[in-house]
C-alpha cells in the first residue's frame, strides 16, 4: 500500500524571475514546434489544392482548402484495396498473435508445467539470434507463402518478446488463483480463459497495441513476399513506391503513370494526402491507447 | 507462500519433487498436462519453423547455393563465400557505415533523451507537461515510411522547410538528399525525431520511483537545482542507464536496413549501404543466396558476441547481469 504523503504547502514567498524555468518552458517549446511542424505540413498540402501548392510557400495552413486530392486517390489508384488490406492485417494479425503469445505466457507461468525450462530457453534463443533475410525469404518460398495473405500473419505470430512481457505480468498475479481454480475442478484450459485472460486486460492491450502499430506500418514484408501481387499490397507499401518514385534519382515510370491517370494532380499533393490516410488511423486510437503503453513500456523494462 | 498441503497433492500446481525418474510418471503428467501441451506445442512448432529452420540454413552459406537443386544436392565449397567477402571493398564500406551510422546513433540517441527527460522532470506537472509529451511520443507509432517521406518533404530544395529557413537567413538552399557527406547525419537526425520522446518514457519512470524525501533532504541543506539534478535525479536513474547502454552497444551491428532504405537513394549509396541493405542487394537482388547469408551470419555472430560480451564486462564490473 502507498500512502500518499501530506503536502505541505511551502509558504508562497514573492520568487524572483526564474530563468532556467523560462528558458525550460522556451526550449520544450521549440521541440514540440520541431516534433509538430512537419506533420502540419503534410496536412496543409494535403488539404491544399495541387495547382496552388505548386506555387509553393505552404506552411501550416491550406491557402486554397480543397478535398480533392483524397477524392484523386481513392478514385483511381490502388489505394482503397490496399487500405482494406491493411486493415485486414492489422486486424486478424493483432487477434492471433495476442490469442497465441497470451496462452504460451500462461503455460510458461505453470510451476509444475514439464516442458517449462526448455519452452523457456527455446524461446529466448530467439531474442539473441535470427536467421537473416535470405534464409527466411528461401523459407516462405519453400512453404509457398509468397503471394499470399497468410504471410503477413503467420510467420511473426509468436513472439517470444511479447510471450516474456505478458509471462512477468501473470506471475505478479497470486499463483493461488490458479491452484483454487484447479481444486475447483476447472481443467487448465478454463483456468486460462475464466481466470487468467481477465485479469491481464492491461498487459493484453499494450501487446496488442505494439503489435497493431507494427502490423499497421510494416511494408517489408510486402516488398519482399507481395510485390507483384497487386491485390495484396498494403497501404504502406502503396506509399513506399510513390514516394521512391518521385525521389531524386529515381525511376519515375510510377509515379509519372499515377500522375497522368490521377489527371495531373501534382505528385506532392498526392503524396502527402496518402500519408494522411496512413498516419490517420494511428491519430485517432493513439490518444486512448496512451495510458496503456506507458504502462506497459515501464512494465517490461522493471521485469527486463 | 504455497498453502497446499499434501492431502490436495493431486491438485497441486507446484512442480512435484523429483522421484524416481520412470517414463511412465513423465506420461503420466503429460497426459493430466494434456491441455497444457495442447497450448503451446503448436506455437513451439511455429517457432521451430520461422525462427529455428532460417538459422539452419546459415549451412547455405558454406555451399554454392543454386535455385531449384533441392538442399542436399548443392555444391559444398566450405569458407569460400566467406573468403569472397573479405576481399570485397564493399563488404568493408558496408561495415564501415554501418558502425559509424550506429556509433552516431548511439551517442545522440543516447544522451539528448536523458537531458530531454531531466529538462521533463523540471516541469511542474500541468497541462503543458502532458502536451509535451503526448506530442513526443507521437513520431514512435508512425511507420519509417512515412517518416522518410516527411524527411524528404522537409529536406527538399523545392519549398522544403530546411531549405526555406537557409534562405531566409541568406544562405544557398542544399541538396541534402543528394549528397553523400550528409546521409549519416540525416539518418541519426531523423531517428532522433522520431524516438525521442519514446525513449524518455522509461527515465520519467525511473525518476518518478526516487524518494522525494530525498529531495527535501537535500534542498534543506541548500542544495540548489543543479545538485538536485546531479546528485539525486541521475544517481537515481542510473541503473537504467547502464542496463539500456549494455543493451545499446550489444545491438551495434544489428542496425537493419529500414532506415537506409527508405532514406536512401542512389546518388547516396556510397554513404547509404549498411550491411542488412549490402546482403539484401547482392544476395537476393543477383540470386546470389549464398553470398548473402554469409553476410547475414556474420552480422548475426557477432552480434551476439558483442551483446554478450558487453553483458559480461558489464556482469564482471557491477555483478550484475542485464540479460
Amino acid at each position: 500500500m502507498k500512502i500518499n504523503p501530506v503536502k505541505i504547502n511551502p509558504v508562497k514567498t514573492k520568487k524572483p524571475f526564474d530563468f532556467f524555468y523560462a528558458f525550460n518552458v522556451v526550449l520544450l517549446t521549440l521541440v514540440l514546434i520541431v516534433t509538430l511542424y512537419p506533420f502540419l505540413n503534410v496536412l496543409a498540402i494535403a488539404f491544399n489544392n495541387s495547382d496552388d501548392t505548386v506555387r509553393g510557400g505552404i506552411t501550416v495552413f491550406p491557402r486554397v482548402l480543397t478535398l480533392e486530392n483524397f477524392r484523386t486517390i481513392f478514385a483511381f489508384s490502388n489505394i482503397p484495396q490496399a487500405f482494406l488490406i491493411s486493415v485486414l492485417r492489422t486486424v486478424s494479425g493483432t487477434f492471433l498473435s495476442v490469442a497465441a503469445c497470451s496462452m504460451v505466457a500462461f503455460v510458461l507461468s505453470r510451476r509444475d508445467f514439464q516442458g517449462r525450462a526448455f519452452l523457456s530457453r527455446f524461446l529466448a534463443i530467439t531474442l539473441f539470434i535470427s536467421g537473416g533475410l535470405i534464409p527466411g525469404f528461401l523459407l516462405m518460398r519453400d512453404l509457398h507463402l509468397m503471394n499470399t495473405f497468410l504471410v503477413y500473419i503467420i510467420p511473426g505470430m509468436v513472439n517470444a518478446f511479447n510471450i516474456f512481457m505478458i509471462r512477468s505480468y501473470i506471475d505478479g498475479l497470486p499463483y493461488e488463483l490458479q491452484e483454487s481454480a484447479k481444486i475447483d475442478g476447472a481443467n487448465d484450459f478454463t483456468i486460462y480463459w475464466r481466470v487468467i485472460l481477465p485479469l491481464c486486460a492491461p498487459v493484453l492491450a499494450t501487446v496488442a497495441l505494439f503489435v497493431a502499430v507494427g502490423q499497421w506500418n510494416s511494408w517489408f514484408d510486402t516488398y519482399l513476399y507481395n510485390g507483384s501481387n497487386q491485390s495484396l499490397s498494403t497501404l504502406q507499401f502503396e506509399l513506399m513506391k510513390i514516394l521512391q518514385s518521385t525521389q531524386i534519382g529515381r525511376d519515375a515510370a510510377y509515379g509519372n503513370d499515377i500522375a497522368k491517370q490521377m489527371q495531373q494532380i501534382s505528385p506532392d499533393s498526392i503524396k502527402m494526402a496518402i500519408t494522411i490516410v496512413t498516419i490517420t488511423p494511428i491519430l485517432v486510437v493513439y490518444p486512448f491507447l496512451q495510458r496503456y503503453f506507458v504502462k506497459g513500456m515501464t512494465l517490461g523494462s522493471v521485469k527486463g | 507462500m504455497n498453502s497446499v498441503t499434501s492431502n490436495q497433492s493431486n491438485a497441486s500446481l507446484e512442480p512435484s519433487l523429483p522421484r524416481r525418474n520412470t517414463r511412465a510418471r513423465f506420461w503420466k503428467t503429460f497426459l493430466d498436462q494434456r491441455y497444457l501441451y495442447l497450448m503451446s506445442a503448436p506455437f513451439a512448432l511455429m517457432v521451430l519453423v520461422f525462427n529455428y529452420v532460417p538459422i539452419w540454413g546459415w549451412i547455405m552459406a558454406f555451399q554454392k547455393y543454386r535455385i531449384g537443386k533441392p538442399f542436399w544436392a548443392q555444391e559444398w565449397v566450405g569458407f569460400q563465400q566467406f573468403v569472397l567477402l573479405f576481399q570485397d571493398d564493399r563488404f568493408y564500406n558496408a561495415l564501415w557505415n554501418t558502425l559509424a551510422m550506429s556509433c552516431m546513433g548511439l551517442v545522440v540517441g543516447f544522451t539528448i533523451p536523458i537531458v530531454f527527460a531531466l529538462l521533463l522532470n523540471e516541469l511542474s506537472n500541468g497541462v503543458f507537461k502532458r502536451f509535451v509529451q503526448t506530442v513526443s511520443y507521437l513520431p514512435h507509432f508512425v511507420s519509417w515510411v512515412v517518416v522518410a517521406g516527411i524527411v524528404y518533404k522537409m529536406l527538399s530544395t523545392d519549398d522544403g522547410a530546411i531549405n526555406q529557413l537557409l534562405q531566409f537567413f541568406g544562405q544557398q538552399p542544399v541538396q541534402f538528399m543528394a549528397k553523400n557527406e550528409y546521409f549519416w547525419g540525416i539518418v541519426t537526425v531523423s531517428d532522433l525525431w522520431k524516438e525521442l520522446g519514446w525513449n524518455t518514457i522509461i527515465y520519467l519512470a525511473a525518476m518518478t520511483a526516487i524518494d522525494t524525501e530525498q529531495y527535501d533532504a537535500a534542498r534543506v541543506d541548500g542544495a540548489d537545482r543543479w545538485q538536485l539534478m546531479w546528485h539525486i535525479t541521475l544517481p537515481g536513474i542510473s541503473r537504467v542507464i547502464m542496463v539500456l547502454l549494455v543493451l545499446a552497444i550489444g545491438h551495434l551491428i544489428a542496425i537493419g536496413f529500414e532506415k537506409q532504405l527508405l532514406l536512401g537513394n542512389p546518388m547516396v549509396k556510397d554513404a547509404s549501404q549498411v550491411l542488412d541493405l549490402y546482403a539484401l542487394n547482392y544476395g537476393l537482388g543477383a540470386n546470389n543466396f549464398s553470398f548473402g547469408t554469409a553476410i547475414s551470419v556474420i552480422n548475426s555472430v557477432v552480434g551476439v558476441i558483442l551483446l554478450f560480451g558487453t553483458n559480461a564486462f558489464f556482469k564482471w564490473r557491477t555483478g550484475e547481469s542485464v540479460l
